[in-house]
């Protein structure tokens, strides 16, 4: 069976190599927060709230990012309305 | 001119007060005028590792608070010249450290001619870790291979880059040095630990040392001397390395590969 045990040893990702995949897409995810205004999830609360009261919206659906392109600040708000709307 | 260094890791264990007692010591074996503070308060640790537990009679929140002279506090290193050791509080709560106290301490020190003054960091990313880091002129991030140590250390190198006095005030950068510690080139070699090259990958910080996992850095501990003293050991002589790069010497990294043993040492060597 040792053979065989070989064998699939190589077909398997060794532990560093899922730890390091693991990790960039983890830091890649935590950087990109660092860098949000403090202000943000409190804001996209509020203004889920809003939408709220006229349209009935999954919480889920609301995606708020903040970039930056060619010296401006952009805020991006993305909103997905229910279909039967 | 003086450099303030911090020695930080975000996460706790691993190595970074036996990193900064090596590294002060590395220093000042150099002829550098050095003094490394203890900013762990309440949990200080520093003073044993350096084998001068019992010689603390102030320390850093007594003089920060004013209640003793920083000459008074300091501790003469009794093995290596022009070592200085001013260790944390080991009764007072977390908040007797003020950024005022702080700033006041490491100007004294500056002005006293100290060539370099080494900050111990606490674990945490908490006000401790904050006020270590917050004056430094450069960082040592010390880092285990391991997942949620590479994480931390992320962490805090966000904190460097954001909430220092540097970054604070737009002035130029903490110089960032990556020592990965109790690094293990057989199981990087099956592949189941980080390589250096991975950690540099993930954290973009360049290398200054990788210190090998060895049984010198607990007995060195064990009996109170720092590690880099113990000058057959392979820990030592990396962090001796480690001080060298440091001080701008190009000098090659040893200890990254599997050591071959040759049929005399496998038969004879331990």
């Amino acid at each position: 069976m040792a053979l065989l045990d070989y064998l699939i040893g190589q077909r398997r990702k060794k532990s560093a190599t899922v730890a390091k995949d693991r990790l960039q897409i983890l830091l890649a995810h935590e950087r990109s927060e660092r860098n949000t205004p403090d202000y943000l999830p409190k804001m996209r609360e509020e203004i889920l709230a809003v939408i709220a009261k006229y349209v009935d919206i999954d919480q889920e659906k609301l995606q708020i990012s903040v970039d930056e392109a060619d010296g401006f600040e952009v805020l991006e708000l993305n909103l997905v309305l229910p279909e039967n709307s | 001119m003086s450099r303030v260094v911090v020695v930080t890791s975000g996460k706790g264990g691993v190595g970074k007060t036996t990193t900064s007692a090596s590294f002060s010591t590395g220093l000042a074996l150099k002829g550098y005028k050095v003094a490394v503070i203890d900013f762990d308060v309440g949990l200080r640790n520093l003073d044993l590792i350096m084998g001068c537990e019992r010689r603390v009679v102030y320390d850093f929140v007594n003089v920060v608070q004013g209640e003793a002279s920083l000459q008074q506090a300091l501790i003469k290193d009794k093995r290596v010249p022009n070592l200085f050791i001013l260790a944390a509080s080991q009764t007072r709560d977390k908040d007797a450290l003020t950024l005022e106290g702080v700033e006041k301490v490491i100007e004294d020190l500056k002005e006293a001619g100290f060539d370099y003054i080494i900050c111990d960091s606490p674990a945490g990313i908490e006000k401790g870790a904050q006020l270590a880091l917050y004056f430094a002129d450069e960082a040592l991030i010390v880092t285990n291979p391991e997942v949620s140590s590479v994480r931390d250390s992320d962490r805090i190198l966000g904190i460097l880059q954001a909430k220092s006095k540097r970054a604070e005030k737009g002035e130029a950068p903490i110089v960032e040095h990556l020592v990965l510690t109790r690094y293990n080139p057989n199981r990087v070699e099956t592949g189941e630990m980080l390589s250096v090259e991975d950690v540099i990958d993930l954290l973009s910080v360049p290398l200054l040392g990788a210190i090998p996992e060895s049984e010198d850095v607990l007995n060195a501990s064990n009996a109170g001397a720092p590690v880099v003293l113990d000058e057959n050991s392979a820990a030592a002589q990396a962090y001796a390395d480690v001080v060298d790069r440091f001080l701008g010497e190009e000098v090659e990294h040893r200890f990254l590969t599997v050591e071959k043993k040759g049929l005399f040492k496998k038969l004879f060597g331990k």
